[in-house]
Formats: C-alpha cells, structure tokens, sequence
C-alpha cells in the first residue's frame, strides 16, 4: 500500500520549472522517470520575485506577518487535498479592511491558485488544494488602501496535480455542478466577532489538466471550477477566480458578517462554460 | 565459424545465465495449506532496500500448472518469487491474477509477461492501470531508482466481471470481482480445494487499511465478503488468519474512521482538524498508523461530507 509513499518519502515533481513551460514539464514528468534527485528543488532559484512581479505588476509587496496568516500542514498527507486557510487580521485601529486574498502555490505548474475577493466581514477563508511539489505557498492580501501584504509558510507535498483524478469516474459525471451549503452554528474565530461561518461545496472534478484519461492515455484537458460568487442578499460575500490548484470538488469555508438578509445564492462558472446556481435560505444562528 | 561468432553467444548466454542467478534467489515461501504458497511481505514503505517487498503476494499449484496471485513490487521480486515457484514445480504458470492495480502488488508483472501466462484481473483493472500506472512508474522510481527500470505495466488479458471460475488441472480457482471499496478493481481468490481465501487489500491485518476507494463502498462490501465460504485468508499485508474473524479489526476500524468523521462533519470541524483527529484511538493496534491514517481520514472525510 505504497501508492502515496510519494508524499512521505521525499520525492518530488519536476514541475518547478518556470510556469511558461508548465505543459511541456507536465509530459516531461509523465516520460522522464527518475531523473530528479531531492537536492535537485533545493538548489532551484526560488522563483518568488519574478513570480510575485508577474502576478502583481511589480507592485510593492509589504511583510505580511500579523496581517495575513497561512494555516497549511507542514507535510501534507494526500497532496491532492491540502487543507488551507487564510486568515486576516487588520491591527486594532487601523481602519483598512481586506479587499482581496491571493494564494499562490510557487512550485505548482499554475501558481495562482485562486484570488479571493473578500466582502464584510470575510476574514477567514479555508480551502483544498493540489500541491505538486515541495514549495513555498504565499497569500497576498490586498487591503482597502491598495497596500499588498504578503505572507509565506513550507509545505511538503508531490503530485498532486498530476495525481489520478476521481476515484469513481462515472460518479464524477453524473454529480457535476451539484452543490452544498453549510452554515455553521458558530464561528471558529469565537462570538465575539460578530461574524459567522458558512461552507460552499461544488461537485466537480475541476481536472489540472495533467491527468491521464483513462482510456487514450492523453491528457485530459483542464476542466475546472473558474468563478465562483456568494451573495448573502444582493451583496458579495465572496468571489473566487480559482485555478487547477484548486482539489476536485471545490470546498469553500468562510466567516462574513451577516447583513439581515434571508438568503444565501451561489453561482460557479466553469471553464467549459457551464453556469451552476444554488439559493438557501439564512439560517437562525444558534 | 569464427571464435566470434562462438564468442558471442557464449557471452550473452554468460551474462544473462550470472544476470539470473544474481536475481533469482527465490523468494522465502510457506507452503500454507496444500499446494498454497504464500510469501509474506513486510510491513513498510516500498523502499530500494526492501526491493518493493511489502504486500503478500503468492502461488497456487495445479495437477497442471500454477496461478500466480500478485507480483510484488518490483521486477526483482518477481523474478524472486518465480524462482520459488521453481523451487516447488515445474508445471507451467497459467495465469499471473493481479487484485488490483496498486504498485506493490503489480510492479512485479513482468518478470512473467513473457512466458506464456495470462494476466487476469479485474474489469477496472485495465482503466487503473492507464490512469493511474504511469504516475505510480514515475513516483515510485524516484523512491527505487533502478530497481524499476524495467518494470512495466502489464494490462489483463482477462477481465473479470462478476464471478470467473480458473482451472489449474483438479483445481478451481474462484475469481470475484468487488465493487469499488479499497479501490475501484478489488478481486479476489478463493482456492476451493484448501478453502484459502487471497483478498488483495480488502483485508488488512495489523498493516493500517489504506483507503484508496471509497469508504462506505468498502464497508459495504465487508458484508459479502464475510460470507465467501474460506477457512482462511491471506490479507494484503498481514499474517494468514482464519475466516471471516479476520476481518474483525479492518471492519472496526474502518467503522470508527466512519463515525468519527461523521460526527467531526454533524459538528462543522474543519477537514484540517479532522485529519489529525478522525481515526486516532485506534493508534496503538496498528502498524504504519502514522503513515496512513491521516490521509485515511482526509479522504474519508471528503466523501462523507456529501452525504
């Protein structure tokens, strides 16, 4: 049962080439074998600045410690379904608020894993993603004055994006776009915020791109969730540009302030096109 | 003829003679019952110095001939393990029966594809393979370096669907095939003649089940599986035990990883504390607990969510 000692034994993708060249080093890995060594990643240039001038047009990045934190496990235990949460905490006093969390996955053929626009009250915001190799993972939080704060933390993880998608292929496709929302009974963050959780769970295999299917042996291409929107009312609670960093069956768990509103809608959109929609009522907090 | 011509062959004929030798020290087998051999792999990480050796994997003897169940994981073993089949007879090997496509079970495959054996396994056997094969080769010779160089994916000529019968000359061989549970291509062996029952990996014995299928199917399929008529098993990874109280300690567990990520999802526990919890009291009666469990409960949380 040595199928996922890939994520304990010290292996890793050859994925952490530039991310211009992510497909070409995407059927690389499936061809090449065993080439890389462990000392190989350690001796990479860290792509960091080049990454981060790319995705925020060279914009200033501040230290992001007490401001944006990252909760991710050191090592994770399914690469393909790495627990994270951001968490923003604007100091007492100061009186910007969080506009839009980034998370990127350095190392993974799309770095970009998802931005986060964040409406009143998100401060908190826990996903699931495909790590493919050992890297940096950096959230970017972009508060109301522009200002970009940027936060880093280490994970040890491989292959996940190119880990074999769904286990039950055939229910993948009968449940595609099916969607769940949860509200919590009480925030994580303790009563005192004010603010609530609430979760939004979208079936669908949201495919890296650099998985093979099942009977060509191609690649099947990239299928994923792209846009995701929350309203509580008619107000944004949060949007999500997601990427094929993003685990299969996109989860989404989050705090906001309520607003009196009744009722919750929820609109996906696909990269095929495709538009899910789900409304719930608010719930009573308990 | 010139000395070349002479030399050549000679030479070859030196090299894959020391080649064999060299990688042919059989296997150690226990014959577990009549005409049923079995080694036991340990219970690890497939590691080089191992040779991949970590899932049971062994032989059934025919009037005619011999069923390979399982190939190990690697060439090396393979090799090894055909090698004490010839220690035990020289009927030919009918058929090589992979229980499912997982790496320390099928890396071993071709030491045999080219003896005239048919590969059986699973109707899903074939997609696991194609989807999941190349990733396995790649990841895994990373680990084991050369020690894979030559294994290769070897797809079932027949596929089982069902329940298949086998004959190795006065000997059925009772193929079942499961639906998803472990993983999505789970078959079993049942020998008739000594009622030794060979599950693969839907039976797991003091190694931690790895659930790489479902959970609820798996739990599902304990029921039927506990009816199979055998009066022992040889588990995936484990001891040989009699039938069915073996699966006493994989249904508990499974069972308590069930209710406790239920219970973790009814109060709104984030996944990431799920992981670290669901599944913990069982710590003290397993081996490789800390490898597995909490990816266990990572994926059997995932799937319990959308209930």
């Amino acid at each position: 049962m040595t199928f996922d000692a890939m994520n304990t034994g010290g292996l890793r993708s050859k994925m952490r080439q530039d991310r211009r060249t992510i497909l070409v080093a995407a059927i690389a890995v499936a061809a090449a074998g065993g080439l890389t060594s462990p000392v190989f990643a350690a001796e990479q240039a860290d792509p960091w600045p080049e990454l981060s001038r790319d995705i925020f047009n060279g914009r200033d990045l501040k230290e992001g410690a007490g401001l944006i934190a990252i909760e991710m496990p050191y090592r994770a235990e399914d690469a393909a379904i790495v627990p994270v949460t951001l968490r923003a905490t604007v100091p007492a006093g100061d009186t910007r608020t969080v506009k839009a969390i980034t998370l990127v996955i350095d190392q993974n053929p799309a770095p970009v894993a998802a931005t986060f626009r964040t409406g009143a009250g998100v401060a908190m915001i826990s996903t699931r993603v495909r790590v493919d190799s050992y890297t940096n993972v950096h959230a970017v939080a972009e508060l109301s004055d522009g200002q970009l704060y940027a936060s880093a933390v280490f994970v040890k993880a491989s292959g996940g994006c190119s880990a074999p998608a769904a286990k039950n292929l055939e229910e993948a496709k009968t449940n595609l776009g099916q969607m769940r929302f949860r509200q919590f009974a009480r925030p994580a963050d303790g009563p005192m915020s004010g603010t609530r959780e609430a979760q939004i769970m979208i079936r669908h295999p949201n495919n890296s791109g650099l998985q093979r299917d099942q009977v060509s042996l191609l690649y099947v291409p990239a299928f994923f969730i792209r846009e995701l929107r929350v309203w509580q009312g008619d107000e944004l609670v949060l949007a999500m540009d997601g990427g094929i960093s993003i685990s299969e069956d996109p989860n989404i768990r989050f705090n906001y302030l309520p607003n009196g509103a009744t009722r919750f809608r929820v609109e996906a959109v696909d990269t095929d096109g495709h538009v899910f929609k789900g409304a719930w009522p608010v719930e009573a907090a308990m | 003829m010139s000395w070349f011509a002479v030399a050549i062959p000679l030479l070859f004929g030196l090299i894959s003679l020391a080649h064999a030798q060299a990688a042919e020290s059989a296997l150690e087998i226990t014959e577990i019952a009549e005409g049923v051999f079995v080694h036991f792999g340990v219970n690890a990480l497939m590691t080089t110095e191992n040779e991949g050796g970590i899932a049971n994997v062994g032989f059934v003897v025919g009037d005619a001939a011999v069923a390979v169940i399982d190939t190990g994981g690697s060439v090396r073993e393979g090799r090894r393990l055909l090698a004490a089949v010839r220690t035990v007879t020289a009927k030919p090997i009918r058929y090589v029966i992979n229980t499912h496509a997982h790496p320390d079970h099928a890396f071993g495959n071709a030491a045999f594809a080219r003896n005239g054996a048919v590969f059986v396994g699973h109707r899903n056997l074939p997609r696991a393979l194609s989807t999941r094969g190349p990733f396995y080769l790649s990841a895994f010779r990373r680990i084991m370096g050369n020690l894979l160089d030559d294994a290769e994916l070897v797809a079932p000529q027949r596929q089982i669907e069902g329940e298949e019968q086998l004959d190795l000359g006065n000997r059925i061989l009772r193929l079942r095939a499961w639906p998803v549970a472990h993983t999505d291509n789970d078959l079993t062996v049942l020998d008739e003649v000594t009622q030794t029952l060979f599950t693969g990996d839907l039976v797991f014995l003091r190694h931690i089940p790895v659930v790489d299928g479902s959970l609820r199917g798996w739990l599902t399929v304990l029921g039927p599986l506990a009816h199979v008529p055998a009066r022992r098993v040889i588990p995936g990874h484990g001891p040989a035990a009699p039938w069915p109280v073996a699966l006493d300690d994989e249904r508990r567990y499974l069972d308590r990883l069930a209710a406790d990520c239920r219970a973790l999802i009814a109060r709104g526990t984030p996944l990431a504390v799920a992981a670290t919890t669901a599944g913990v009291s069982e710590k003290s009666r397993w081996e490789l607990f800390a490898e597995y469990n909490a990816r266990n409960a990572t994926a059997a949380f995932a799937e319990l969510e959308w209930e």
